[in-house]
């Protein structure tokens, strides 16, 4: 029998039909939806007088477009709220379960559904999201989809997809302390580049995943869209099967056995071949750091920005007012953003509020802490951590996409500096004219308490 | 969907990499229900500075450039999914976008709203950046049937890859919830099956 991957696995066992020369039918799992880039979608299907195929296979949840203070008062941006309004509506009329605003499950669509088990190892789950990659933390095949996919997946649970080649990035070795998951796709990202995974579904393998907790690989194939691989996966393995096994709408009994005993057969075959293949060594990580306006333009914390010659290279330094050679030690920062479908689940909080514990935050800074969900931010008050955040001088936040995207009241000012936990870094994207660093939660907190770039490198270490 | 058969523009040239859909979109315009006026609002951010006043450097401002087809740097499309892009700039009058690479997700969204997404190698991009930034005038031929572009009085064309299924998608003006509507009932076996 030939040797398959994980990719393969899951995406032979959704083929619906292979009928035609090109694009294959393939059957979606899960379609998870929010107020952004599904109005359109619900209007393309009223015009058509087509009803919602499968609404039990969706799930919705209002993050985007949302204020992270005081949600329980009327949202006063008007279009934010006839959004939302939309979505509700829409829910309701298509009989779609709703996460809105306040709930209880409420969340990041790429936080709340792994914490609530909706997201399952073998599955296939779509989302009008680019950072859907996030769910192949779990063997599963996960990525972002446009309006119009969403109509289709409305229409008849499926897409017309080619089926895209394969790429495996390996890392091994051990990581040095204080590097984290997000060190360890930043620096990749950095190595490969922004597209080297277009056109691929990319597999993470090696010692460095294998020991990483659940919301450590989220974090790392939440990144997979930034170097352009569609989505990033992760060969499921006791860490998967232990983190799902309480979770409420995970299979639970005799079926979670079952289930557990087909997804051991979903890794990768020894001998399957990838068509392109990445090997780093974890020793070489070290606390990473962007300095332009995309996410391959990153550098260890403490390394000089490169020089280069392109006229996009050089447009992109001006618009961050970096030179070429320069060092961003002891650079100040006014704001920190910790937050986003990157790095806002407890894991990351935990090593936020670990730093700050008996620090003080640096008088310049304004933080944003924002939880990626409800349930999130409800752990965070069990843990005792809001009150570290509190004595440091910090204020918690309620759950949204926030400062990630800038599309609520969570803007950086034009000209300034954010080091945040975010996912992307592009021009103006955490507000007209700011200038976004991208880091982990511990350089973040470092950040935040400094006032400035430190090497963590030698502080904690 | 509007049939796409052949197209003769002028074309604005576009000399920078890795565009991606915050840039031809913000974010802040995202609040929108439904698809219309977001030509407005494409490149927002290089078009006007922080105040709103116009910005005479960037190429969109250049009267001297105008036309159906976008010619832009490697790697265009990158980053959010948001369809919006495709949106906007088929609200803003394009046609054709020509890069030597295209990220996944743009790519799918410009081909589901009409918007042809042309992959060209890079020595025929940059030939093409220098001709259409010296001369505005010139004309480019787009024809899809032929998979072919080419600059007519420069005597200078290239093939371009695209799938048959979209072509024909394109050439027809059908879309694939078409085809998937008409794959119902193969849906629903399918799904017993896996009971």
């Amino acid at each position: 029998m030939s040797q398959k991957t994980l990719f393969d696995k899951v995406w032979d066992a959704h083929v619906v039909k292979n009928e035609i020369e090109g694009p294959q039918i393939l059957y979606i799992d899960k379609h998870l939806i929010h107020e952004v880039t599904s109005p359109q979608a619900f209007n393309e299907l009223k015009e058509r007088g087509v009803p919602v195929f499968r609404p039990n296979q969706i799930v919705a949840t209002a993050d985007h477009n949302t204020p992270t203070i005081n949600q329980h008062l009327p949202i006063k941006d008007e279009l934010s709220k006839k959004q939302l309004k939309q979505l509700a509506i829409n829910c309701k009329n298509n009989g779609i379960t709703l996460y809105d605003l306040g709930h209880k499950y409420n969340g990041i669509v790429h936080v709340m559904a792994p914490e609530l088990g909706l997201t399952q190892p073998g599955m296939t789950i779509v989302c009008g999201d680019s950072h859907t990659s996030t769910h192949g933390a779990f063997g599963a095949i996960a990525f972002g989809i446009g309006t119009s996919q969403v109509a289709q997946v409305f229409a008849s649970q499926c897409l017309l997809l080619k089926k895209p080649k394969s790429l495996r990035v390996n890392v091994n070795g051990s990581l040095h302390p204080n590097v984290l998951p997000k060190d360890v796709i930043l620096y990749i990202i950095s190595k490969i580049g922004t597209n080297a995974g277009t056109g691929y579904f990319c597999e993470y393998a090696g010692t460095v995943f294998e020991n990483m907790t659940m919301e450590g690989r989220m974090t790392v194939c939440n990144m997979s869209i930034e170097m352009g691989a569609r989505g990033g996966m992760i060969a499921p393995d006791q860490t998967t099967f232990d983190y799902l096994k309480d979770k409420k709408f995970a299979p639970k009994g005799e079926e979670l056995d079952e289930k557990i005993a087909y997804w051991k057969t979903l890794p990768t075959d020894k001998e399957a071949v990838f068509d392109k293949e990445y090997t780093f060594d974890a020793a070489e990580i070290q606390p990473m750091i962007t300095y332009g306006t995309n996410p391959a333009m990153g550098m260890i914390i403490n390394e000089a920005i490169p020089k280069f010659e392109d006229v996009s290279f050089k447009k992109s330094l001006d618009y961050m007012d970096f030179k070429a050679g320069g060092s961003l030690l002891n650079k100040t920062i006014n704001y920190v953003f910790i937050g986003s479908c990157t790095n806002s689940r407890i894991e990351d909080f935990r090593v936020a509020a670990n730093y700050i514990k008996g620090k003080q935050k640096a008088e310049n800074v304004t933080a944003w802490l924002v939880p990626g969900s409800k349930q999130v931010e409800n752990q965070i008050k069990e843990e005792g951590l809001n009150l570290i955040f509190e004595n440091a001088g910090f204020q918690l936040r309620q759950p949204g996409c926030s400062a990630c995207l800038a599309m609520n009241d969570d803007k950086i000012p034009a000209g300034e500096y954010c080091v945040s936990t975010s996912n992307r870094n592009f021009e103006g994207r955490q507000g007209q004219g700011a200038r976004t660093i991208l880091a982990g939660p511990l350089v973040a907190a470092a950040t935040a308490i400094e006032g400035k770039i430190i090497d963590i490198t030698k502080t904690v270490n | 969907m509007e049939k796409f058969t052949k197209i003769t523009s002028t074309a604005v040239p576009l000399d920078i990499e890795n565009i991606d859909t915050d840039q031809i979109i913000p974010a802040r315009f995202l609040k929108a229900t439904d698809k219309q006026g977001f030509g407005n609002n494409v490149f927002r951010d290089w078009r006007y500075d922080n105040l709103g006043n116009v910005n005479p450097e960037f190429i969109f401002n250049n009267p001297s450039y105008k036309g159906k087809i976008l010619v832009a740097g490697n790697n265009f499309g990158c980053g959010s999914s948001r369809e919006h892009a495709a949106w906007a700039l088929v609200d803003y009058g394009f046609k054709v976008i020509v890069s030597s690479y295209f990220a996944d997700i743009f790519k799918g969204n410009s081909l589901n709203n009409g918007l042809l997404p042309i992959q060209v190698s890079e020595t025929f991009l940059k030939k093409l950046m220098e001709i259409l930034i010296a001369e505005p005038t010139v004309q480019l031929e787009v024809d899809l049937e032929k998979q072919h572009i080419s600059v007519i009085e420069k005597n200078i064309s290239e093939f371009f890859e695209i799938d048959t299924f979209k072509k024909n998608c394109l050439i027809n003006g059908y879309d694939d919830i078409d085809f998937l509507l008409s794959k119902r009932e193969a849906i629903k076996e399918f799904e017993l099956s896996r009971n």
